[in-house]
Parts: structure tokens; C-alpha cells; sequence
């Protein structure tokens, strides 16, 4: 037998060419052509309002093509037809009774600094920006909505035809959580807020458009975590049927949700430029640009009322929230949403109820980012057992455990509607595991000895501990196509993005244990319409669930047909066969045999001969006179395509917890400690998988203790840049995290996974609170906390208890 | 009214390259765009996330700081320069791969070329001084933890080699004439 993969680290292959600098991201695409060439691409830069919320009352860019270099410029009154209309509302729900989504180009008002308003085209990138400068625009200033507070307040309105700033209002019902807290022998109540952050992927957006005038066909690069759905948007926008568009997703600097909201202005303006002008254009935004102009999220308030009983046991839960959406809602409800289901995390509350309202506000609008609103729920919800701990003078773990579904009450439906429309049902997990498991990880039950001996050091610490669920791998679909060459080389095709989470590997050993094939001979390629036009994206820790799910599926049937042919050639039973390093042979006796190589010649009769191999396959050499060349119901060629949909979401599950020590004197945190025990059941490849927890940590860190969207009154976002917008270096994240698995299968798909990307940074607010309130003795209700923000409160403790 | 362009002789990688630019053209932007050496990646344009980086007569500097009409007389090596003469992996690029020290690659030329440079000056670093040598380059896929590590196996990795070959990569005496 071929060793498996399955479950082994193997090494990225996608590595030899990043490592060589031999990748090729959207700002890559067209250089090498162009270096030399005659008509050299185009290069695009954008107009952005400086002002958070104002009228245009005029637009003058006279003095643009004045300039040398300069091609064209769009304002929005050269777009026509749909180009015109708003972007589309990518995620329409009954409870968004006031979607709104910008224009391509402003139309005539800006709801937020950053907003695109002009759109130049011109020979370089520098004389793009030097015309940018010289449009003059007339504004009306309106004031500015910035907050939560301002815009619950709503004295003033984003949208004049928007009441009250509100967007949504979500309720969801389980039980009657008001009966029961009023019954329940304890209560308590909570207010928790959280602050804006952002992906921030190391690569922003961009995207290359080339109109070939002689098929007339347009191809567009970008740096998106959908293909499909650009493609089906591009199409829309510029009056295109869809064949006529490929989108092509080349290697991605970084998404964590950013580049699943499309299209972006740049992503139809581009296009429409290149078809305009006959030339390849390119846009590639700038760092600034990314802060300003692309999306935030995580930015929410929340109020608490819980009813309990003497050992912590929930009675009741009812959550209200305001969610801070920004100008725009082209992705609806989903982190709202997510935030108000997915808080229940592994905990039964028997009654619950949440309440949301979704709000305006003239800052960049609101997608999700890594987690996409877990991490408020997470925080929220484990801020509400470590109160009830407290409360109840109980050991936490201890309050969590008593709320935990049990390992044989799954499937548990906790009676909601989930961000895809389904049932919040868990398919499977076994979270009293996981709180063994990370209580033995970091040392809980220890650490009272640990911090009488810091103490005796004059040394202050703290542990805390969060728990959460993740419904991974959402629908609706993703498909595959499995090709083997006539070389025996297997190409390998789905349709769903990549930005750095080695799909290529992961599927590569799929493909290569399922077909018996050498690793080294399948290659992968995602995010390219050309070769699979049904796709979704890649978000929701979805890729390893739905697209290795569809990925087994295919090969499976390629094998199927491979069999089928082989089991001719050889006049063998097919259940007799095995393939072994890409040879299919009779089990037993290995002499009779046949590569996968001529197995793919006979899948395809030939009339033509072209080299060695084809010769075999023509219609003179293969198959029964008798007969057609190709067998009814079959079709030529050694190929196998199927999809993977579904019912319903596969839930993860984990804990984290985390030892901080704070100075007494600057207040700074320092991580001790960090642990953290995960469930995403089957592991392809537990090296690609500890990546992901890593990278989550770190930008776990970031959003608990440093990184905060600092929008001052008027709408301007001060910190637009990283030399102010604190993203961790080194020296910021824990020197090792300490990681667990267990693996809990999903039932839910063929290979028993869970998704497990977004998981290292679910509960990083929660966490870090807990310990940070742990170490100082006062409750931590405001994330991100610096260390002047733990200075503020230690004063004001002070002063509060003389 | 065009702007006035400048003859300027980079050399990089051992090889001699003449451009003509604009003053204003970053370097980072002439390399990718002008030489089509596109490995060098922007990440912020101001200097902080070190992408950019490269090795300027050996130093690491940001590309995205200087001026292609300022590099002049020096020797400039990219991610591309950093592979070993035969077309292997140098021992930074090969610890990166076997550590898992990168995701979607956008931040790793900027640490590659700066660990290049940083274990020339201190072949045997322990664990503070590996992360000290990183601290100054952004990644928001990998958390650090493996990058750390690789920065241990590329010290390995090094020593194991031939004294001349990891220390001499697009060093002056592969320049060509």
C-alpha cells in the first residue's frame, strides 16, 4: 500500500515557489510581459472623500487630462446601465429592512472618509496619483456619525431615509428567557463592549483586467477569497454574459475575510477601464488605502441578563446588542448573526434570548474578519460564566462544566437559525474532553501555588479560560475536477481561493491517497474560473470541509472509471484491483498491471496518433469492433467531477487559556503562558492546522491588547497606518503556545473533518479579560485593553475604594 | 510636461541592470516593476512591515525607503538572489520550508533576506536573539512561532555548509561585469 497522507505533516509544496520568490500575486500578474513590450499596462488610482459625511455638489477634473500620462477618469457620471446602481447586497435577510451599499463611484454624498469618488487611469501608478490631486471637488458638509453611542443617539443620521440609523433589528427566542432569569435564585447583569479592528492582510486588495477584443473576452486578476463571485458580479455590472468573463485568483497576501466581500468599486472599475481603453489596467491598493477603504468589523456593545442557580447552572440568557455595521451593508447580517447564535457556545442556556440592532455610522463599512463575530460572542458569553464564578465564589472551570452539552446528547439542536439559514444544530464534539485536556495543558488546577509564588516575588498573575464553538464549513456547495493525464500526472481543480493555507497540499494528499498515486504527481489549482465555474469561497473555515470533501468525492469516481478500464485491459474483476504509487494491479499477483498513464490513453479513443502513447489509443488499436469507442453512459477521458453540499454546518470546538503576569507600576501585560486544546476532528495535516491556531493566536493577541480603529469625532481614522494601528511583531506574542488536539469526527462529511481556520482567534478577548481581571481582582468589561487603559482603571478602583 | 528621467545601473543579484526613472521611483518599485523582480513585496510603503527588505552590500534595508536613483554603487540582493548557485533553497529558504515558517508568503522575502543578513553577523543566535532579529518584519498568517524556529534550523542548516556559500549569496564575486 501507498503510505497515507492522511494525518501526516507533510511539507507545503506551494513553498518552492514563495520561498524562490517565485509567487505570483495581482501585482505580479502582467509585469514580465510587459517589461519591454510596447503598450505597457495601465495603472489605476482612486479619489477618496476626505470627509466622513458630506453632499457633492460638484466634481471638476478639468485639469486632469491636462497631464501627461493620463489615459481617462471616471467620476459617476460616466457610469451607465448597471454600473450605476449601487453595488449589489451580497446577503439579503427579512430583518435588513434598511440595506444600503455604496455606488462604484460616489454619487452625491460620502458616507465615509475613504469612500471612492474618481477613478484615473494613467501610465503609471505615480502620474495616476499626481492626477488624483488635481480633481477638485465641491462638498457640503454634513455632520458625522461616529459610535455607537452617536448613532443609537441618532440625533443625527447616516442615511436620511434610514429612522434612527437602524439597518436591522434580529430578534431569536428560545424558551422565555425574562420568565425564567425572574424565576432563577441568582441573576446578575453585565454591559460588554469590544472595539473595531481589521484583517489586515500583509497584501490589500488589487485587481488586473485584460479585454481581449478579438474573442471578446475579459480576464481579471484579483485578489478576492472568491472567483465565482466576482466573476458573476463583473459580468453583471458591465452587461457581459458570463462566459464571456474568467476571473482568476492567483496567490493571495493574506485574506481573514476582507476579500470575501465583492465586488469592490476597483474590482468592476478595472474591468471596465481595460475594456474601455483596449489595455491591461491594474489597481493595486495602498496600505492607507486598505485602512480607509476597505472593511472593519468586531466594533459592538452588548447587555447582559442571566438567571442561575446555586451551582452556576444557566436558567436563562437574554443578550441585547448594537453592532456598529459602518456606512454600508453589502454583506448583511452575517457577523451580527453569528455573534447572537454562536455565543451558546458549548453551553446549554435552556432559555434564550438575543436582540440586535445593527447600526449606521460614517466610518468604513463592516465585513467579517477571522471569526466574524464569534469572537464578540465568545467574549461575551465567557464573561458571563467567569461573573457567575465570581459570583458564586466557584472555581470557573467548574461553572462551565456544569453548562456544557454532554458528549451523548449530540446531535444537539439549540433551536436557532444559523448564519447559513439552517438549523444551529452540532453534529458532534465532547467538550468535558477539551476542559480536561486544557486544564491539564496549562496547569489550572496548580495554578493557585504558581501565584502565591509570584506573589511572594511581588509578582501579580492571573489565568483565565474560554471556551467556544465554530460552525465550520458552511454551504452551500463546493465541487472538484479530477483529471489523470495521460503522463499518470493527476491535475487537480476546485473552485474556491487560497490565501496561504496550503490547499495545494492538503488536496494533493487527499488525491494522492484516494487514488493510490504519488503526491508529487497531483497537482492543484483553486480560485481559477477556467477550470471550475461552480464555486463559493473560501470563508467560514470552509475549504478543507467542503472543498477536500468534494476533492474525495471526485477522485473517488476518477478511481471508479479508472478501475472500470483497468479491470478490461487486465480481464480482472475490478474488486480485485489495487493502484499502488500510480500502477493499477491485479491484488496478489503484481505482474499483471497497467499504469494510470495508458489507463488515461484507453479512457480517450483516438483518431489521431501524436506521440508513443496515443498511438495505443487509436481506432485501430482499442476496444471491441462490436461496439462504440466510447461505452454508453460513459464519457471520454480519465476524469472524475463531483460536489459536496451539506445540510448543514460541521461545529468545532476549543478552548484556550492563557497565564498573564501585570506590572504593577506600567500596567503592561505580559503572556506567561498560552494553551490551547482543539477539536476540527480529523487532521489532514496537523502541521498546516497548528499554523492556523498560531496565526489566530497572534491576531488574537493583537485584537485583545493593542489593535483599535482610533476614529476621532469628525470620522477620521487616526491611526490609518502601522507605524499607529498596533499589529503584533514578535515581541508581542507568546514565546510558545502549547497545543492539544482531540478529534472528535464530523458525521456531517466522507472525512470526518471540521474546518479550523478561524479557531486561534475566537476567544482571545474572552481569554485574556479573564486572566487580566484574574491578576488585578476588578472586572474587565472593555476590549481591547493597553496598558493605559488597565492604568485608567486601576485609578479609578483606587479612587472608587478608598 | 514629462517628467525628466534618470540612467541609473542597478545592480542586483550579481547582475547589472540599466534603468531609466523617474527621481521619485521607490526602489522597491523599480525592482518589481522596472526589473520584473517581482519577489520583493510592498506590504505598507512606510517602512514598517518589512516586506520590502532587502540586502543593500549586505545590510537589510527597506526598498520601499529608498530611491532606485540612490542605489546606485552598491550591491542589492533580492529573494531571488538568496537560492544557492546549483538552484537549491539557501539554508534560510530551506528552514522556512521545513519549519512551516510561512503562509501566503507575502511577508516571507522581507524575513528571508533579513535572517540572510542577521546570521552573518551572529551565526549561533539562542532563542531572544532569533526573535530579536525578526522584530522588526510584520506577519499576520503565521503568528511568529515558526518563524522563530526557523530561524534556529537556517543557523543549523548554515553551519553545515561549505564556510563561503551561505554568507556569499549575491555577494560581490558573482557580480558580472
Amino acid at each position: 500500500m501507498t503510505t497515507k497522507l492522511f494525518g501526516t505533516p507533510v511539507q507545503r509544496v506551494e513553498d518552492q515557489r514563495f520561498l524562490r520568490g517565485q509567487g505570483r500575486y495581482v501585482d505580479d500578474v502582467g509585469v514580465a510581459a510587459d517589461i519591454g513590450s510596447g503598450t505597457s499596462m495601465l495603472h489605476a488610482a482612486v479619489l477618496r472623500s476626505p470627509h466622513a459625511h458630506a453632499r457633492i455638489l460638484d466634481i471638476d477634473v478639468d485639469e486632469v487630462l491636462d497631464l501627461d500620462g493620463v489615459h481617462a477618469v471616471w467620476t459617476y457620471e460616466d457610469l451607465t446601465g448597471p454600473m450605476a446602481e449601487p453595488l449589489p447586497l451580497l446577503i439579503p435577510h427579512p430583518a435588513l429592512t434598511h440595506g444600503r451599499t455604496q455606488y462604484a463611484l460616489a454619487r452625491d454624498e460620502v458616507n465615509h472618509v475613504g469612500e471612492a469618488i474618481a477613478f484615473v487611469v494613467a501610465e503609471d501608478r505615480y502620474i495616476a496619483e499626481d492626477a488624483v490631486a488635481r480633481i477638485k471637488v465641491a462638498y457640503e458638509f454634513l455632520p458625522p456619525v461616529v459610535g455607537i453611542d452617536a448613532a443609537r443617539e441618532a440625533t443625527r443620521l447616516v442615511h436620511e431615509d434610514v429612522p434612527g440609523n437602524v439597518g436591522a433589528r434580529l430578534e431569536q427566542n428560545v424558551g422565555d428567557a425574562p420568565t425564567a432569569i425572574a424565576a432563577a435564585p441568582h441573576r446578575l447583569s453585565l454591559d460588554l463592549t469590544i472595539e473595531r479592528s481589521a484583517c489586515m492582510p500583509m497584501e490589500g486588495r488589487g485587481t488586473v483586467a485584460r479585454w481581449d477584443a478579438d474573442i471578446n473576452r475579459l480576464q481579471v486578476w484579483t485578489s478576492t477569497q472568491t472567483s465565482t463571485g466576482v466573476r458573476a458580479a463583473v459580468a453583471v455590472k458591465l452587461g457581459l454574459d458570463l462566459g464571456q468573463v474568467d476571473v482568476i485568483t492567483p496567490d493571495v497576501g493574506g485574506g481573514f475575510g476582507v476579500k470575501i466581500n465583492h465586488p469592490w468599486p476597483e474590482e468592476l472599475l478595472v474591468p471596465l477601464a481595460a475594456r474601455a481603453l483596449g489595455r491591461t489596467v491594474k489597481f493595486t491598493e495602498d496600505r492607507r488605502e486598505h485602512f480607509i477603504s476597505s472593511a472593519h468589523e468586531r466594533g459592538q456593545v452588548h447587555h447582559v441578563e442571566v438567571g442561575f442557580d446555586d451551582d452556576g447552572r444557566l436558567h436563562g440568557l437574554e443578550v441585547q446588542f448594537w453592532h456598529d455595521h459602518g456606512a454600508y451593508t453589502p454583506y448583511g447580517l452575517i457577523v451580527p448573526i453569528i455573534t447572537s447564535t454562536q455565543l451558546l457556545g458549548p453551553y446549554k442556556p435552556q432559555n434564550y434570548r438575543v436582540v440586535f440592532e445593527s447600526l449606521y455610522t460614517n466610518t468604513v463599512m463592516v465585513t467579517p474578519y477571522r471569526g466574524a463575530g464569534r469572537p464578540q460572542g465568545c467574549y461575551v458569553m465567557e464573561r458571563t460564566m467567569d461573573a457567575i464564578a465570581a459570583y458564586l465564589a466557584k472555581d470557573r472551570a467548574e461553572v462551565r462544566s456544569v453548562n456544557f452539552i454532554q458528549p451523548d446528547e449530540f446531535p444537539f439542536d439549540q433551536q436557532m437559525v444559523f448564519q447559513d439559514g439552517r438549523e444551529l444544530e452540532y453534529d458532534s464534539g465532547d467538550y468535558p474532553a477539551l476542559l480536561e485536556k486544557i486544564k491539564a495543558l496549562v496547569g489550572w488546577d496548580e495554578f493557585p501555588a504558581f501565584r502565591a509564588e509570584m506573589a511572594a516575588q511581588g509578582r501579580q498573575v492571573g489565568i483565565g479560560l474560554a471556551c467556544y464553538v465554530e460552525g465550520t464549513g458552511v454551504g452551500p456547495y463546493e465541487g472538484a475536477h479530477v483529471h489523470i493525464e495521460t503522463t499518470g500526472k493527476v491535475k487537480v481543480a476546485t473552485g474556491l481561493t487560497t490565501q496561504g493555507q496550503g490547499h495545494a497540499t492538503v488536496f494533493a494528499q487527499l488525491v494522492a491517497d484516494e487514488l493510490g498515486v504519488k503526491f508529487s504527481d497531483v497537482e492543484v489549482v483553486t480560485g481559477d474560473t477556467r477550470r471550475m465555474p461552480y464555486a463559493v469561497g473560501t470563508f467560514a473555515s470552509r475549504a478543507a470541509v467542503m472543498s477536500g470533501s468534494a476533492i474525495h468525492l471526485a477522485a473517488k469516481r476518477a478511481k471508479e472509471k479508472v478501475l472500470k478500464i483497468a479491470a478490461d485491459a487486465l480481464e480482472a474483476d475490478p474488486a480485485d484491483l489495487q493502484i499502488v504509487d500510480g500502477v493499477v494491479s491485479v491484488k496478489g499477483s503484481p505482474g499483471t498491471s497497467i499504469d494510470l498513464g495508458t489507463v488515461s490513453v484507453l479512457s480517450n479513443p483516438l483518431r489521431y496518433a501524436f506521440d508513443e502513447a496515443s498511438k495505443a489509443a487509436t481506432q485501430f488499436s482499442v476496444g471491441d469492433p462490436g461496439k462504440p469507442p466510447v461505452p454508453e453512459d460513459e464519457e471520454p477521458g480519465l476524469e472524475g467531477r463531483d460536489f459536496y453540499s451539506p445540510e448543514r454546518a460541521t461545529f468545532a470546538a476549543g478552548m484556550h487559556a492563557v497565564i498573564v503576569e501585570t506590572d504593577p507600576e506600567t500596567a503592561e501585560v505580559r503572556i506567561l503562558t498560552y494553551a490551547v486544546v482543539h477539536d476540527c476532528g480529523h487532521l489532514i495535516n496537523p502541521m498546516i492546522v497548528e499554523g492556523q491556531i498560531h496565526g489566530g493566536v497572534a491576531q488574537g493577541v493583537g485584537g485583545a491588547l493593542y489593535e483599535r480603529m482610533a476614529y476621532d469625532e469628525n470620522g477620521q481614522l487616526q491611526n490609518a497606518s502601522f507605524m499607529d494601528f498596533l499589529m503584533p511583531y514578535v515581541s508581542e506574542v507568546p514565546d510558545t503556545i502549547d497545543i492539544d488536539h482531540l478529534e472528535t469526527p464530523s458525521p456531517l462529511n466522507p472525512l470526518g473533518i471540521k474546518g479550523a481556520g478561524e479557531a486561534g482567534v475566537i476567544p482571545s478577548a474572552a481569554v485574556f479579560a479573564a486572566a487580566i481581571e484574574d491578576a488585578e481582582g476588578f472586572p474587565i468589561t472593555a476590549m481591547p485593553i493597553s496598558p493605559s487603559d488597565l492604568f485608567e482603571l486601576r485609578q479609578q478602583r483606587s479612587k472608587e475604594t478608598p | 510636461m514629462s517628467e525628466e528621467l534618470h540612467d541609473v545601473r542597478l545592480r542586483v543579484n550579481g547582475v547589472s541592470h540599466d534603468v531609466r526613472v523617474p527621481a521619485r521611483r521607490l526602489l522597491s518599485d523599480a525592482l518589481r516593476h522596472d526589473l520584473g523582480l517581482t519577489g520583493t513585496h510592498v506590504g505598507c510603503e512606510h517602512g514598517v512591515c518589512g516586506a520590502c527588505t532587502i540586502l543593500v552590500d549586505g545590510a537589510p534595508m527597506r526598498s520601499c525607503l529608498l530611491l532606485a536613483v540612490s542605489a546606485v554603487d552598491v550591491e542589492l540582493t533580492t529573494v531571488e538572489g538568496l537560492t544557492n548557485p546549483d538552484g537549491s533553497l539557501g539554508p534560510v529558504q530551506q528552514a522556512f520550508a521545513e519549519c512551516h515558517g510561512l503562509q501566503c508568503g507575502f511577508c516571507t522575502p522581507g524575513f528571508l533576506t533579513t535572517i540572510t543578513a542577521g546570521l552573518r553577523e551572529n551565526p549561533c543566535p539562542n532563542r531572544e536573539q532569533a526573535k530579536e532579529m525578526i522584530a522588526g518584519n510584520l506577519c499576520r498568517c503565521t503568528g511568529y512561532q515558526n518563524i522563530v524556529k526557523a530561524v534556529e534550523r537556517a543557523a543549523e542548516l548554515a553551519a553545515d555548509l561549505p564556510a563561503e556559500l551561505p554568507a556569499d549569496s549575491g555577494a560581490a564575486s558573482r557580480v558580472q561585469a
